[in-house]
């Protein structure tokens, strides 16, 4: 238990050390960010104190807001991520999950290829919905969401392999 | 009570949940409608002391061009010198008994954002250095924005890549003036609105900015016509402006302290105030 809660912070300090430092300076043809900074909310333990990951989940994105200048965008997004997990929990390994051992950081199978997919989605278009606000960039929103999430997954999963924990 | 505490404990997570929820919802919603209202910003001790230890290491990168635009506009500086006619008899059109009406605070960018559609800056000077919001910010090829928000040590700025920043700007050439905005779209050209269109223009002439405008100086240079657009209901023209600065890469900037500004604003408030009888 406490070097689940060392683990986390842990993660919780590199993952918004690497977004504001190396991730929010890519800039890909000039305005695609990658946001791996959701991996901390996909790889918390299924079975932890949810309301210390929702709590966990603001501060990260308002840290990350007032990095950039955005409000609470990313506050908004990371804490919806954070509490409809469970339901993306049961839409990608079925509804007797908690009884399951899930893992998300390991080998890539579809089911947690499908998780990732619907979190970093669901994720990047509330983010995208919120940090334009303006109907009239309708079709820019679609672009940039469809984008950054393709870019943000192709991270996440080399994220994961290149940290995977040690087999025993 | 009991059921109350009873509910509250029940249903704990989903309380929080819309709490967090709508704080930072009340947040992004500030930061879109309000001027001046952002609660959180870059513009303190922890993200402005990241972002300065960050450009620390990387304005090396780009020490060959910031040397070269230095090296440009100092060149620039010298040709105005040795041309002006005859230095005894000069008038500096903006100076009344010796009054500077115009300071320059020398800054750089330690941050810089284009890529949504509300950028902002973040410079490594506060107010300790004299800044305060609402003040001009530009370098040597034009301008780049408006003080937003001020710390000790650093200030935001609202970039002119920002689709809420509104600017007045005029033809160099004539004195027609219009708004300069920004359209979300590309980071090389702004848009020119509510340009009379009696106003003679043609592609490829200059914007500068407006008397109009209490931040700015007059006759800072903005950019170039790329674009006209012409509307039939109305009698304006919107134009698109090539803009003189590449805002996607940005170093040594100057703040424009004007001093006359709080005059102007207290004697058009009282001007627009009703008379008492």
């Amino acid at each position: 238990m406490n070097s689940n809660v060392l683990f986390n912070t842990a993660r919780f300090i590199l993952l918004l050390a690497a977004q504001i430092l190396i991730f929010n300076n890519i800039q890909f043809w000039g305005y695609l960010n990658p946001y791996p900074y959701v991996l901390f909310i996909l790889l918390y333990p299924v079975n932890g104190n949810k309301n210390s990951l929702l709590a966990a989940s603001f501060l990260l994105g308002l840290l990350i807001d007032m990095f950039t200048n955005s409000g609470g965008v990313h506050a908004a997004a990371s804490v919806t991520l954070a509490y409809v997990r469970p339901a993306f929990f049961r839409f990608a390994f079925g509804v007797s999950y908690e009884y399951q051992t899930i893992k998300i950081n390991d080998r890539l199978t579809p089911e947690r290829f499908s998780f990732i997919l619907v979190s970093v989605t669901t994720h990047h278009l509330i983010l995208f919905v919120l940090e334009t606000f303006r109907f009239s960039f309708f079709w820019n929103i679609l672009l940039r969401t469809v984008f950054s999430t393709l870019f943000t997954i192709v991270l996440c999963i080399i994220i994961i392999h290149l940290f995977k924990p040690s087999k025993r | 009570m009991q059921q109350i505490l009873n509910f509250i404990l029940k249903n704990s997570h989903k309380l929080l949940f819309l709490l967090l929820l709508i704080i930072a919802l009340s947040l992004t919603i500030q930061a879109h409608s309000y001027h001046k209202s952002k609660v959180i910003s870059s513009a303190n001790f922890l993200a402005g002391g990241v972002y300065e230890q960050m450009n620390a290491v990387s304005e090396y990168f780009s020490l060959k061009e910031r040397n070269q635009e230095l090296a440009i506009e100092n060149a620039r500086l010298k040709s105005l010198l040795f041309n002006s006619a005859d230095t005894a008899a000069l008038k500096l059109p903006d100076t009344i008994k010796g009054v500077k009406k115009v300071n320059v605070i020398l800054s750089k960018v330690i941050h810089n954002s284009f890529n949504v559609p509300e950028n902002y800056l973040t410079l490594n000077s506060g107010s300790k250095q004299g800044v305060k919001s609402d003040m001009g910010v530009i370098n040597d090829l034009g301008i780049v924005g408006i003080v937003e928000k001020v710390s000790p040590n650093y200030a935001t700025v609202q970039s002119i890549l920002n689709i809420k920043s509104k600017i007045n700007a005029k033809f160099k050439k004539s004195d027609h003036f219009g708004t300069l905005i920004w359209n979300g779209k590309n980071t090389g050209y702004a848009q020119l609105i509510d340009v009379p269109r009696l106003a003679q223009i043609k592609k490829g002439d200059t914007i500068v900015t407006g008397a109009d405008s209490k931040i700015f100086p007059e006759n800072i240079g903005i950019g170039t016509i790329y674009k006209i657009y012409i509307d039939d209901q109305t009698n304006y023209y919107t134009l698109d402006v090539k803009l003189f600065n590449d805002m996607t890469s940005l170093g040594h900037v100057y703040i424009i302290k004007t001093k006359d500004r709080e005059e102007i604003l207290q004697i058009e408030q009282e001007t627009a105030q009703p008379n008492e009888q």
